[in-house]
């Protein structure tokens, strides 16, 4: 009969009031207290602001776009996490707790992601949430995550300028990617000048604009700078000019759909990424873009990220192959994908050593928490919320991989407020 | 029985049917609705609320008028980046943006390499031009647009596509101009309304009070044009636009004004819209968005300004709640609704109600004693008026259009 009732008491917190919650979470841990099935520490020591944590559950979230046109990127993250989530289940879970999600659909639409944010937190009580990929969308939920003190973590690659208290971000801020990928241009392969190429919005802006200012701190020549709007597919112009002016790096971060017609275009121009004149280097193509692209119109171009499919290492190797039984076999894994799967366990890590779910107390522990087992080698959480991680360049295969060319030698610190760079 | 002393006149109506549907939709958004829902999804209905203002615009605009705008939501975006960019100069004071390189501007500024505020949005540090703005700007845009459209006796179609354009345009200006107005993003993190913080459950729940109050201005306004002889001659238009000029009406200038007031409600929605959920992006402004807004009046009836709200709260709430529970699938559920209403009742919820509902509420009416059911035909003609109007109205649905396409365009 006791377990009944802690069941009962237990369904209903995640959806009692406020007040009424944390009481019912004391009955519950009193009785939990007195039965001998304990398995972790009672959920009222771990959990003092209501969140949605049962004697033997715990609740986070899902929030990226699985419908409308981001939901091809980001499909992959979701699977992901849904996949990081299962493997922290078959081990136990965290504080002795299964983890069970929510998943809702942002739906490619901003404020559909502050909606649906604002619904987890408020109504779910979920103690994380997994989720946002463009910077809009993260830019949207940022207001509501910080209001309800919730914790995201992030996995895109993004702009930096930004360091909230309730994000983790799991991808590299800008100055990881692009100052590593510039200087093994430069030292590697003699570059001298560069031609910079994005999508209109802020995060090529942003990384363009670290770019120029380190090609020109290395006394190099940027000579030009183009944007395009999200969803452009006409790149005949600037493909002449890029004839015209012949720099050695093209410096990439088209996005999207876009970069189907970019890299197809340049291609019917005649240009011949594997003979690297000029040489490409992107910081926006994943594996999961090429799918889209086709790997015979990328052969030859390197990109500059965290992570490939193709890094070889125990962690890796058994990352892919957990991915692909459980997805499928044609399933291709991308920078991005990874750094959703780091989420959860660096979420589990956090709880673990803070022994409580409580925001705030995970908050003062995240510095220096590592994750030995993630695929793209090992990472630790910074104190100023990013990850400390290598920057590696691959060159694309007609296969749709990336050959590893480069890695650095130590992890790259995050920078997201680069001095100098602003 | 011309002069009735005022207060039983007010009584009368209200006790009236037209008058009775009133009360039924204030009682639910102010006592049945707050009283049901926790604040979080109050707060949601209040989202939802905002574009029945939009739809209420339509229904004067294309349902009345006949003029079809597929870029209604143009005026809701100014009116929302009006409110927005109040909220965002005083959620950017010098403090809070210590670590930009030029503190004092809204961050989407200092990303985009601006180092001052650019002059169009200097004015919006005042509240009272931010409030006129809501209105004015939304309303001066549909005056030139339908200045230089309504003169030239562009409508239907043309009107409709050109429209749709406009929506485009914006999107795009919006979009590509990110230095001045924060781009895809939108313009976002707006946390107090003159220093009162617009993000804590107690505001919300003020903000969707304010936001009821002003659906019912709005309404009772579109009932007034509605029921004056100015209603008839826009229903007069829209059935037969050439007599309506012969009897010596400026056609013209009636679309204006109904255009405009379309816009104005609009401007008044998207505000509120950007104070409720706390955010402004272009993605409201879009062709996607006017279309919906168009359903959103075409499912609650395009002949009544009541059933536009209804239409409103009923699509959204299938959204959330589709959503909610097969985040896969909801597209394809709201689709199927869409195909399904248009479909089954052209008239929307509205034509639903009075085609099966209301010869009840007649059965019911009529067993009741005859005091009650003098007022009811005598002040309000629309009902039952309403009816043959609208069969007459769908035998003679296309005629305007021809009359467009053939002699005027040669």
């Amino acid at each position: 009969m006791g377990t009944t009732e802690i069941t009962a008491s237990g369904r209903s917190i995640g959806k009692g009031l406020g007040f009424r919650k944390s009481l019912m979470t004391l009955a519950a841990s009193v009785m939990l207290a007195t039965s001998a099935q304990a398995a972790g520490p009672s959920t009222a020591e771990v959990n003092t602001t209501g969140l949605a944590v049962t004697d033997d559950t715990v609740t986070v979230g899902i929030l990226h776009s699985i419908t409308g046109t981001m939901a091809i990127s980001e499909i992959g993250s979701v699977q992901a996490e849904k996949l990081a989530i299962e493997q922290i289940n078959a081990s136990g879970g965290v504080l002795g707790r299964e983890i069970k999600y929510v998943q809702e659909d942002g739906a490619s639409d901003w404020p559909t992601f502050a909606e649906k944010s604002r619904k987890l937190l408020r109504q779910d009580d979920v103690a994380a949430i997994f989720g946002a990929w463009t910077s809009a969308s993260r830019k949207a939920i940022l207001p509501v995550i910080e209001q309800y003190n919730g914790m995201l973590y992030y996995p895109t690659f993004y702009e930096g300028l930004e360091q909230s208290p309730n994000v983790i971000y799991t991808g590299q801020e800008a100055t990881q990617q692009i100052l590593a990928g510039i200087d093994w241009a430069v030292k590697e392969k003699g570059a001298k000048s560069f031609y910079l190429l994005g999508s209109d919005y802020i995060w090529p802006r942003t990384s363009n604009k670290i770019a120029r200012k380190h090609i020109d701190k290395l006394g190099l020549k940027v000579v030009g700078e183009e944007y395009y709007p999200l969803g452009h597919t006409q790149f005949n112009s600037v493909i002449n000019k890029i004839k015209l002016k012949k720099p050695d790096v093209i410096f990439a971060s088209v996005v999207g759909g876009s970069n189907v017609a970019f890299y197809k275009q340049m291609k019917a121009a005649g240009v011949d990424f594997t003979e690297e004149k000029p040489l490409l280097l992107t910081i926006s193509v994943t594996e999961d873009e090429i799918r889209g692209i086709g790997g015979e119109n990328v052969e030859g171009i390197y990109a500059s990220m965290k992570y490939f499919q193709s890094l070889d290492n125990p962690n890796n190797q058994e990352f892919v192959a957990a991915f692909k039984e459980t997805y499928g076999d044609d399933m291709v894994i991308g920078d991005v994908t990874q750094a959703a799967y780091l989420g959860p366990w660096l979420w589990k890590a956090a709880v673990e050593k803070a022994g409580s779910f409580d925001i705030d107390k995970i908050r003062e522990v995240f510095a220096g928490i590592e994750f030995k087992k993630a695929p793209e080698g090992y990472v630790r959480i910074h104190e100023n919320h990013h990850l400390w991680s290598k920057t590696r360049i691959g060159r694309a295969q007609t296969d749709g991989q990336y050959q590893v060319v480069y890695e650095t030698e130590e992890l790259m610190e995050p920078d997201p407020f680069p001095e100098g760079y602003q | 029985m011309k002069t009735p002393s005022k207060t039983p006149s007010i009584v009368n109506w209200f006790t009236s049917r037209e008058g009775l549907y009133y009360l039924a939709l204030a009682a639910l958004l102010v006592v049945i609705l707050p009283l049901a829902l926790d604040p979080f999804r109050l707060n949601m209905v209040g989202k939802y609320l905002t574009y029945a203002f939009v739809a209420i615009g339509l229904v004067m605009c294309w349902g009345k008028a006949g003029i079809l705008s597929l870029g209604q939501g143009v005026f809701f975006g100014l009116g929302g980046y009006c409110m927005a960019m109040f909220l965002k100069l005083e959620a950017s004071t010098p403090e809070a943006t210590a670590i930009q390189s030029t503190p004092g501007i809204p961050d989407f500024m200092d990303w985009n390499q601006l180092t001052e505020l650019p002059w169009f949005w200097e004015p919006f540090h005042s509240f009272s031009f931010t409030l006129l703005a809501v209105i004015g700007v939304p309303m001066l845009l549909a005056f030139v647009i339908g200045f230089a459209m309504f003169t030239r006796r562009v409508g239907g179609v043309y009107f409709a596509i050109i429209t749709q354009a406009i929506a485009a345009i914006l999107t795009i200006l919006i979009i590509g101009q990110q230095g001045y107005t924060g781009g895809v993003n939108g313009i976002t993190d707006l946390q107090t309304l003159m220093g009162w913080d617009i993000r804590t459950d107690a505001a919300r729940t003020t903000l969707y009070f304010v936001c009821v109050a002003m659906l019912f201005l709005c309404l009772f306004v579109a009932r007034f044009v509605q029921n004056r002889k100015l209603g008839r001659i826009l229903v007069a238009m829209n059935a037969q636009e050439n007599r309506v000029r012969f009897s010596g009406y400026d056609v013209a200038a009636f679309k204006i004004f109904v255009f405009c007031l379309a816009a104005a409600f609009a401007g008044i929605g998207g505000a509120l819209f950007t104070l409720i959920v706390g955010f402004m992006s272009p993605s409201f402004i879009g062709i996607v968005a006017s279309i919906e807004m168009v359903i959103f009046c075409a499912l609650g009836g395009r002949l009544s300004i009541l059933g536009a709200v209804y239409g409103a709260l009923l699509v959204n709430a299938a959204k959330s709640g589709f959503s909610e529970s097969f985040p896969e699938l909801w597209p394809f559920a709201m689709g199927a609704l869409f195909i399904g209403v248009v479909l089954a009742f052209p008239n929307g919820l509205a034509g639903l109600y009075q085609s099966y509902v209301m010869p009840l509420e007649e059965r019911l009416f009529k067993r009741k004693p005859k005091a009650e059911a003098q007022p009811v035909s005598e002040p309000e003609p629309t009902p039952e008026a309403r009816k043959p109007a609208v069969e007459a109205k769908e035998a003679r649905e296309y005629d305007p259009m021809i009359e467009h396409y053939s002699p005027e365009k040669s």
